[in-house]
């Protein structure tokens, strides 16, 4: 069955994110009755099955959910959300040490913000991932990491500063972007946890 | 399960920072003051200077590389990422930030050039660089040289856009040349260019620049900005344009809303009422050759 994944489209690599889902819905077979759409007006959320919140300045994407009347949209969205970097920071229920902005509560987990430091600290690295045996290159910029993690929550990575990635129902949240590397099996997960 | 060791400063991590720029404002601040105003209207950067382009003009004399004393102060102020300039060639001012650990180094001909014949090797940094470019053959020289991400240069310090739209039209209209042709006549167009001939035969492929590419040097308005990102922009640079208007806090807001909303004229309405003068600026043609600052490097 066909499915409709919006990408949040108000700042950040949204592109990348549009590019990465139709990558992974023609490798699981399922591009055909599929679509996936730029999200730009809080009316569009709902049609939706899947949501993904791109990576970007997660201070300017906050403000401009809340501008744009899709705080409350979202937390009534009934599909999965695919969180990465900023988006993680936007759909936990905490942010350490910073008051500029309040997240969406949707994850049970903690954050940290730039919790590796600037971006001469960004990184690539080969993360072991829960249920897989091959690593994952993951791509880590001026990356957040989970600090605290609800007891619903699912920890499928982590490096020795903390968490950086968790699933929760169909939720997926990861500190890293997948979304910039050729590596589709976190996409394909996501995926599979809409059908179910 | 053998794991890739921590790989630091790559292409990759160096284009995804200025991806995760995209379809955002970056405004040019003088002080930790100025900063704060820029995050609270939601840019998604801030550029760190001593002076703003306006000023710099006015001041005369070289140019140079803002005080690291002035660059600490803004990178403490704010959570944004903090960009600063160096002069085009100055290899060791580039080092000096990227020592402050400044997020992105931008090689500026709005300082004064420090090398008429290379510019800096970025390949040798960790930080990812910005630079300027008028049309595609400078641009694919300087993402050759290793620059994560271009900006049109305009012309700074003016408040007049029209030097932004012809290096965006231009850079625009040079990739789209491009499709359709063979990979000879590529070649050949890619000699004239003087630029390497992979990077014009990836831009023909994809339509676009291959790194993330904003528009700077002469935004003033919410109008300037949204036509910006109509004619190609990822983004824009605005410097002078917000903190010498009468209401810089309102402005760089407004700029922000017109740069999201940049093809729906209603929100560009909504965003430019009651904003208050915008920056004075100057007509480009009273400028004298040795005022234009978009002819240095090339």
């Amino acid at each position: 069955m066909g499915v409709r994944i919006g990408v949040l489209d108000l700042q950040g690599d949204v592109s990348e994110h549009l590019l990465a889902f139709r990558e992974a819905l023609a490798l699981a077979g399922r591009d055909r009755g599929s679509s996936v759409v730029p999200i730009r007006s809080a009316d569009e959320i709902a049609g939706c099955d899947g949501l993904a919140i791109p990576g970007g300045e997660s201070t300017t994407i906050a403000r401009m959910v809340d501008r744009k009347g899709m705080r409350d949209p979202i937390l009534e969205f009934s599909g999965g959300i695919f969180a990465t970097c900023a988006g993680l920071i936007l759909l936990s229920a905490a942010v350490e040490d910073d008051r500029r902005f309040l997240p969406l509560g949707i994850l049970d987990a903690t954050v940290c913000r730039n919790a590796f430091g600037r971006q001469r600290e960004s990184f690539e690295q080969d993360l072991p991932l829960e249920g897989e045996t091959e690593p994952f290159h993951a791509v880590f910029i001026r990356a957040p990491v989970i600090t605290r993690a609800g007891t619903g929550v699912r920890i499928l990575a982590r490096l020795p500063q903390g968490i950086v990635a968790v699933a929760q129902g169909s939720h997926m949240g990861l500190a890293f972007h997948p979304e910039l590397s050729r590596d589709r099996r976190l996409h394909l997960r996501f995926l599979k946890g809409l059908q179910g | 399960m053998k794991l890739e060791e921590l790989r630091f400063g790559t292409e990759l991590l160096k284009r995804g920072f200025a991806s995760m720029q995209k379809g955002g404002v970056i405004m040019d601040v003088v002080n930790a003051d100025q900063a704060r105003v820029a995050e609270e209207a939601g840019a998604v950067a801030v550029m760190a200077l001593e002076r703003v382009p306006a000023d710099i003009r006015k001041a005369g004399g070289v140019a140079r590389m803002a005080d690291p004393a002035r660059i600490t102060e803004i990178m403490g102020a704010v959570s944004i990422p903090v960009m600063a300039k160096v002069r085009i060639g100055h290899f060791v001012e580039a080092q000096v930030l990227e020592s402050l650990a400044v997020d992105m180094i931008d090689e500026s001909e709005v300082l004064t050039p420090a090398d008429e014949q290379f510019h800096i090797d970025k390949t040798k940094f960790t930080v990812p660089f910005v630079c300027g470019a008028r049309d595609l053959g400078e641009a694919l020289r300087r993402i050759h040289e290793g620059a994560a991400m271009i900006r049109t240069k305009g012309e700074a310090g003016t408040g007049n856009v029209v030097e932004a739209v012809r290096h965006m039209r231009a850079i625009m209209g040079e990739i789209r040349a491009l499709q359709g042709k063979t990979r000879q006549e590529m070649a050949d167009r890619a000699r004239a260019l003087e630029a390497p001939v992979e990077l014009v035969i990836e831009c023909a492929e994809r339509g676009r620049l291959p790194v993330v590419n904003f528009s700077a040097g002469g935004i003033a308005t919410p109008s300037d900005a949204a036509m910006m990102m109509q004619l190609g922009a990822d983004g824009v640079f605005v410097g002078s344009g917000i903190f010498l208007s009468s209401n810089p806090s309102r402005m760089a807001r407004a700029i922000v809303e017109a740069v999201h909303h940049y093809d729906d004229p209603k929100a560009i309405v909504d965003a430019s009422r009651d904003l208050g003068e915008a920056m004075k600026g100057l007509d480009i043609h009273l400028l004298s050759k040795e005022e234009v600052l978009q002819t240095r490097g090339r």
